[in-house]
């Protein structure tokens, strides 16, 4: 019998006689993956302003960058994941950091763009300027690796690129492998730019780029169709050659799809879906323990009773952990309780405290001797896993003496409540894409307040120790800032960590090739069917 | 007739700015802050206040309603941030998915409802009659989305009669071309039968679970009406009459108990687009009712106030029709109304 498949090895046997003929067929369903997902992207242009999470799939598999992060498997298997330090030439053939470590010169590859145009080092320098000053996330993201302004970039030839760094930051160069500095053909966009210098609005609807896949046909909260782009030299040329991503809101007909067999991979299923797929055995579940990810309890510390460190101190020594991973995280987490009494040199990492009503008490009673009433606060998408967690943080706090209120928040409206950083008690989960404990404590802990700093923590130590960490060459500097920092922490708990959560998929066991990415959206690239 | 028609629409005008004016205010007032959620994570205070500017948030409310009716004037509703394409595009081609979702749901529950209302009245105390109050109440007490999931489970999971619950169409079809909007009507009409055949095969679920929340009010409705009607002086004539028990049930009684099912008709269409949106959900329909529920998470304003301001069309437009049936179906008040 003659199957697609065998069609194809013979094409490549014997590439004289088949492989045209092979490659002018329709793909088949052999050749097609069915992902389903929650939701699907608002945009194209995950640099335009508002882009949801799912863009980063589509910058992901439609666009490249200059680097890559360099996949390494996944310690308990099932894939591969990214190391963050090692980093991969996608449209860089070759760069070399000047011997100073001011500035990085970058040689292109010969690629071109689905236009067919060839990648210039205009190119790159265009798309790098236009995320420094698109302003919204894109250019956030790009100052978190001290990329912030257009003179950084400079083109010497057609191939060459050369960036000049403000500082010595070692998130600079891993910063350009994240989905955010991806390569535009500018003169395409430009030309139908509609005078727009960013051709924003025509971006955010067509795909101009150079990546392995392109788009196809864009229904928006509907579904995406991604096509292989057959001409992608940039690394090995993907297996799958059609890409079907449908929008399927209820997580209950996703997992249906899955167990029946009707789709071959989904994202985003509630932590209890996940481990009745694995118990009941019929689909792959791969999981990954999100890097520089965890669920934390913020404490505020400049307004209502958590401003008394004692109390922040009774909160870690009464949160139900165990019980917390069992209940509402099925088991697909690490527990963040229990750890050594000196940290280690990582981030998340189990805090020294452990379930001890006792000490509870007394710390209670000697800072709040009548106990006192208070809210926590959560965001209504994350309810599957929150909701049990703050009934179970409700619970193990009330013989305390304090009484929880228990507020559940629509994500707009959490936004505004944690920026106005008033609320004594949040539950929130915050993950860094870049995996350095000091970037999440800038993000988190640290004296700038940004929003994310929902305990409004401030401590000039805790600064001094996160930006030296942050800019320092010195290995065993950094090893004992950190330690420094996590200790200070531990101590003085803004956040009580709760539980690092588990990035899960499901896929069906024909499907290989699984490689997670810090951005958390599917790439297609490595991705095998059958 | 026309004149009918013109009073009744100019009256609705006032119904309509006032649709506007209150959905404008409404999504103002509710909490939520459209541009932080949009920043995305991680994003600076700077960031944030640059989204409200560039989405004109941060003027003053009577300035920006100014701008939202000029804007509607000229036929623009305005851009969706959750899905990022202008609100009218998104309604032109969701509604008519909305549409026949519940038109066939309804449709389902008349061709089930009517004979088993008609059969309960006719024989009171009967088997039927207590199948009527069986279905009926199992219909007003289960919750859409509860029947949805069962059907899944049921017809999809564990029978396997049913294709996956992925939408309108299999994921290998491609949609007939637009005619209508309704994939039933403009696969028939290109004459694709494969393409019909799926998508009749995708909305039967759906429309299965709206045909049960709605056969319950219709059933009771044609019930009582019914009961009226056989009790009334003109259909003991029609029997006394001799005539045969068909006429006199069907041509008789039956005309002249649709009114109230027609009124209820009506009322249930509109709870049915309500219902529409958990169905929306566990069926991935791609319809308006879960478009504009995502939106409202998101205090994503446009779609909300194009949502509801298509929906007080739809309204108007229902309601004109009923009237117009009433006319047409008992000629007295076609000519109290003129």
């Amino acid at each position: 019998m003659i199957t697609r498949r065998t069609a194809i090895a013979a094409g490549l046997a014997a590439p004289l006689v088949a492989t045209g003929r092979a490659g002018a067929q329709a793909p088949t369903r052999a050749e097609t993956l069915l992902l389903v997902q929650e939701y699907g992207p608002n945009s194209l242009d995950m640099q335009g302003i508002g882009a949801s999470q799912p863009v980063n799939g589509v910058a992901l598999n439609c666009y490249d960058r200059l680097l890559r992060f360099k996949p390494v498997p996944i310690p308990s298997g099932g894939g591969n994941q990214v190391s963050m330090t090692e980093l991969e030439g996608e449209l860089a053939e070759s760069w070399q950091v000047a011997p100073d470590g001011m500035s990085c010169t970058f040689k292109l590859r010969d690629a071109t763009f689905h236009s067919g145009r060839p990648v210039t080092a205009k190119d790159v320098k265009w798309s790098l300027d236009r995320a420094v000053s698109i302003g919204g996330f894109a250019t956030t993201q790009m100052a978190a690796g001290s990329l912030e302004k257009p003179e950084q970039f400079v083109v010497v030839d057609d191939k060459t690129l050369r960036i000049d760094f403000l500082r010595r930051d070692k998130m600079t160069m891993p910063n350009l492998a994240v989905t955010i500095p991806f390569v535009i053909d500018s003169e395409l966009a430009v030309k139908n730019g509609g005078g727009d210098p960013w051709a924003k609005d025509w971006l955010k609807n067509n795909v101009a780029g150079s990546g392995a896949y392109k788009v196809e046909s864009w229904k928006p909260g509907v579904e995406t169709i991604y096509v292989r782009n057959d001409a992608w030299t940039q690394g090995p040329l993907p297996k799958l050659r059609r890409i079907i991503a449908r929008d399927i809101a209820s997580p209950s007909t996703r997992r249906a799809l899955m167990e029946k067999g009707d789709a071959d991979i989904s994202y985003g299923l509630p932590p209890k879906d996940f481990k009745d797929l694995i118990d009941a055995g019929r689909v792959k579940v791969v999981g990954v323990p999100i890097p520089n990810g965890v669920w934390g309890l913020y404490l505020n510390t400049k307004t209502g009773p958590f401003t008394d460190v004692r109390l922040r101190q009774a909160v870690a020594w009464a949160v139900p952990y165990e019980k917390i991973l069992q209940a509402s995280l099925f088991g697909r987490g690490v527990d963040m309780s229990g750890g050594p009494e000196t940290p280690t040199v990582a981030w998340p990492q189990p805090f020294p405290y452990r379930v001890d009503p006792q000490k509870a008490k007394e710390l209670v009673a000697a800072a709040a001797p009548g106990g006192f009433t208070t809210t926590l606060l959560f965001d209504a998408g994350n309810a599957t896993v929150a909701e049990p967690m703050s009934v179970l943080i409700k619970e193990a706090l009330a013989p305390l003496g304090i009484t929880v209120e228990i507020q559940k928040v629509p994500g707009s409206n959490f936004r505004g409540e944690i920026a106005k950083k008033t609320n004594p008690m949040v539950l929130n989960r915050f993950a860094g894409w870049l995996d350095f404990p000091d970037y999440y404590l800038f993000w988190t802990m640290h004296g700038n307040n940004s929003i994310f700093n929902i305990a409004s923590y401030q401590n000039p130590e805790l600064d001094k120790l996160v930006d030296a960490a942050r800019f320092t060459d010195d290995k065993a500097a950094y090893d004992r800032d950190v330690v420094r920092f996590v200790s200070l922490v531990e101590r003085e708990l803004p956040m009580v960590p709760i539980a690092q959560p588990t990035h899960d998929v499901a896929m069906q066991k024909t499907i290989g090739g699984y490689q997670f990415q810090p951005c958390r959206e599917p790439d297609f690239r490595y991705l095998t069917k059958g | 007739m026309l004149r009918i028609l013109v009073d009744r629409l100019l009256t609705t005008l006032p119904a309509l700015a006032g649709v506007v004016v209150v959905c404008f205010l409404l999504t103002r007032v509710l909490p939520g802050d459209t541009a932080a959620y949009f920043a995305g994570p991680a994003a600076t205070p700077q960031a944030i206040e640059q989204i409200r500017k560039e989405l004109g948030l941060d003027r003053p409310v009577p300035e920006q309603f100014g701008r939202y009716v000029t804007e509607l004037a000229r036929g623009d509703l305005g851009q969706s941030l959750t899905t990022g394409q202008p609100v009218l595009a998104d309604l032109k081609s969701r509604l008519p998915a909305s549409a026949e979702l519940t038109l066939f749901g309804l449709v389902l529950a008349l061709v089930v409802a009517l004979p088993l209302g008609i059969l309960a009245a006719v024989k009171q105390g009967s088997l039927a009659d207590h199948l009527c109050r069986i279905v009926a109440t199992a219909g007003v007490s289960l919750p859409v989305f509860f029947t949805g999931l069962l059907l899944v489970y049921l017809f999809y999971f564990v029978l396997g009669w049913s294709p996956a619950p992925l939408g309108r169409l299999d994921s290998f079809a491609s949609a007939p071309p637009t005619l209508t909007g309704f994939y039933l009507l403009d696969s028939l009409a290109a004459g694709e039968v494969e393409t019909f055949r799926s998508a009749l095969a995708q909305i039967a679920l759906p429309g299965l679970t709206l045909a049960i929340f709605a056969l319950a009010p219709i059933a009771r409705i044609t019930r009582a009406s019914m009961l009226a009607v056989l009790g009334a002086d003109f259909v003991r004539t029609a029997r006394a009459a001799g005539l045969s028990g068909r006429k006199v049930v069907i041509t008789y009684a039956f005309r002249n108990a649709v009114l109230p099912v027609v009124t209820t008709l009506g009322m249930v269409f509109s709870f049915l687009l309500g219902a529409n949106v958990l169905v929306e959900k566990v069926f991935a329909w791609p319809g308006v009712g879960s478009y504009a529920v995502e939106a409202l998470i998101a205090s994503d304003y446009a779609p909300v106030q194009g949502f509801v301001l298509a929906m007080a069309i739809l309204y108007i437009v229902l309601n004109l029709l009923i009237d117009l049936a009433y006319g047409l179906i008992d000629p007295r008040v076609g000519s109290a109304a003129a």
